[in-house]
């Protein structure tokens, strides 16, 4: 599939914005978060910014986003049409939750109430951009078990390694944000781990026979509709990176998932000044891992239709 | 709605004998033809006469060949919307835009909703839909549905572009819901086929199989001269002779 970079923003973006939402929401309630109403406006300033640049890029996908609105209405049956409706929910519990910590402050019980379902709904958000992909038969990479809690699961880490970087910031670091970041790592890392041994087990899933229901003997392309690359082509028969596969899945496991570790156990470990910028470097280091971890995502699904040009 | 009709009046489709099509790409023009003033207009074409030409086609036709133990043969293969009876192109749509009609079967899009966000064009696995970059809007085979029921046009005419062009009669049209009609007769005859119906969605277009050849047009190499000898007399001669 061709990775549009609007797309491959808006997933790692709200993913990372989401996750960095939810995490602050829950932390506040358990009391592990920092109380001061810089951290709450610097958190939750810089969640909301991930999530609205992300959704605005998403718009740069559409060939007439002057009509984005009307993807609101078919929840019904669209996935796409959820994570809109989801993401726009969203911000409800998000914005009573920011609005009540600022001026009610973080004990508060009805800012608690809304910080849990602040996150709740951003998880469910993050869920339904899982399943937009996960729900797509023709791409036998996309249309697995291990997609939606993998956006889950990459949303929970990019958020956790933020959230920690950011109490790092205001000073009140403490273990369990710094455990829960290199526990959802390394979660994070597994689970991509499996997936990519899952892909490579598929192969082709549907035979030239049975797409052009010449039932015997082998079928081989010989001839193309056209002699130029076409839409299918052009979007669906994407191929540069399965040519680079076993460089970017390294690089990607540097960058989003070994670095991050490294980083935070350095954060934890060495003199505090520079805890601020280990925890600050390992969140970018990881932002940029979980970019390249999202085109390769795009890059690297097979659709079916590249099986009638024979690839 | 993108919710999927559970019942449709009449199955409108086409049946594309894989037999008798010589891949001349008649159907492929006519389509452009009509449709690029019909109901999607305009069929954008991009640097049509440059290098890097793209444009918005709804019919494809493909050649393949297929090797049994019979021999090799050429298959030209017509490839475009089948109207499937599960359309996920149609259910993932989240404005509405794409469609099944109840009446019909015809598996549309309405351009006026449309934003382009190509996921119709991601959950179909036949390659039938194209995203027409120029108006930023997905276009796909209509079934020439302005053809078919349009009172201005003489009877015979009411078929899709493709069908009425077809010089060799490959491309047949009708109501594949109705087991009595000439299609659906068609299809139990000739033993038609579904495209990849391990992925469930239900194809209404069938494919009929190329017929078997019994063995009389295996197309196998011609096999070697050196073993064939002639028997004595003034040939065997000649043959010893030019053997040397």
């Amino acid at each position: 599939m061709h990775p549009a970079f609007s797309l491959v923003f808006f997933t790692t973006a709200t993913g990372a914005g989401y996750g960095l939402l939810a995490l602050v929401g829950i932390f506040s309630v358990l009391g592990l978060a920092s109380p001061l109403t810089g951290f709450c406006v610097a958190s939750l300033g810089l969640a909301f910014a991930l999530i609205i640049s992300g959704l605005l890029s998403s718009t740069g996908h559409l060939g007439r986003p002057e009509r984005a609105w009307r993807a609101f209405s078919q929840w019904r049956t669209s996935w796409l049409s959820r994570e809109g409706l989801a993401s726009v929910i969203t911000f409800i519990p998000a914005g009573a939750f920011a609005i009540g910590w600022i001026y009610l402050g973080p004990g508060n019980i009805w800012v608690s109430i809304a910080g849990i379902l602040a996150a709740v709904s951003a998880m469910i958000t993050v869920y339904t951009t899982g399943m937009i992909y996960a729900s797509l038969k023709p791409i036998a990479q996309w249309h697995s078990r291990f997609t939606a809690p993998g956006y889950i699961a990459f949303s929970l880490m990019t958020g956790s390694v933020l959230l920690n970087a950011m109490l790092h910031v205001f000073g009140a670091e403490s273990l369990p944000p710094t455990i829960v970041a290199l526990a959802t790592t390394l979660w994070g890392w597994a689970w991509k781990w499996r997936t990519w041994s899952h892909n490579d087990t598929l192969g082709s899933a549907i035979s030239l026979n049975s797409a052009t229901g010449l039932k015997e003997g082998t079928v081989r392309s010989i001839e193309w509709p056209h002699t130029e690359e076409n839409y299918l082509l052009k979007e669906m028969g994407f191929r540069i990176a399965r040519k680079h596969q076993a460089r970017l899945r390294l690089i990607t496991q540097l960058l989003a998932f070994l670095v991050p570790v490294l980083l935070i156990c350095g954060s934890v470990l060495l003199w505090q000044p520079l805890g601020i910028v280990f925890s600050i470097l390992a969140a970018l280091s990881q932002f940029c891992g979980i970019l390249v971890e999202r085109w390769l995502f795009f890059a690297e699904a097979k659709h079916n239709v590249a099986v009638y040009y024979g690839r | 709605m993108t919710c999927i009709p559970a019942h449709t009046e009449k199955k409108l489709g086409l049946v594309i004998d894989l037999d008798t099509c010589v891949g001349c790409q008649g159907c492929v023009t006519s389509c452009k033809e009509w449709n690029t003033g019909g109901s999607m207009a305009p069929l954008t074409d991009l640097n049509p006469y440059d290098g890097g030409v793209d444009g918005v086609w709804f019919n494809r036709v493909h050649t393949y060949e297929q090797t049994t133990e019979m021999g090799g043969r050429t298959v030209h293969f017509p490839r475009s919307c089948l109207h499937c009876e599960q359309p996920a192109c149609v259910t993932v749509c989240p404005t509405g835009a794409s469609y099944k009609r109840t009446s019909d079967g015809i598996v549309l899009v309405d351009e006026d909703k449309c934003i382009g966000c190509k996921l119709c064009s991601w959950a179909c696995p036949y390659g039938a839909r194209e995203f027409d970059v120029d108006v930023g809007v997905m276009k796909k085979c209509t079934l020439c549905v302005d053809r078919i029921y349009n009172e201005n046009l003489d009877q015979e005419d009411r078929v899709p572009a493709c069908v009425a062009a077809c010089p060799t009669g490959a491309r047949h049209f009708g109501d594949l819901g109705d087991p009595t009609s000439a299609v659906s007769q068609l299809v139990a005859e000739r033993e038609g086929v579904d495209l990849m119906p391990e992925l469930g969605y239900r194809p209404t277009n069938k494919y009929l199989p190329p017929r078997s050849r019994h063995g009389r047009a295996a197309a196998t190499p011609d096999p070697k001269l050196d073993a064939i000898k002639a028997e004595g007399g003034f040939l065997g001669w000649v043959d010893r002779m030019l053997s040397r």
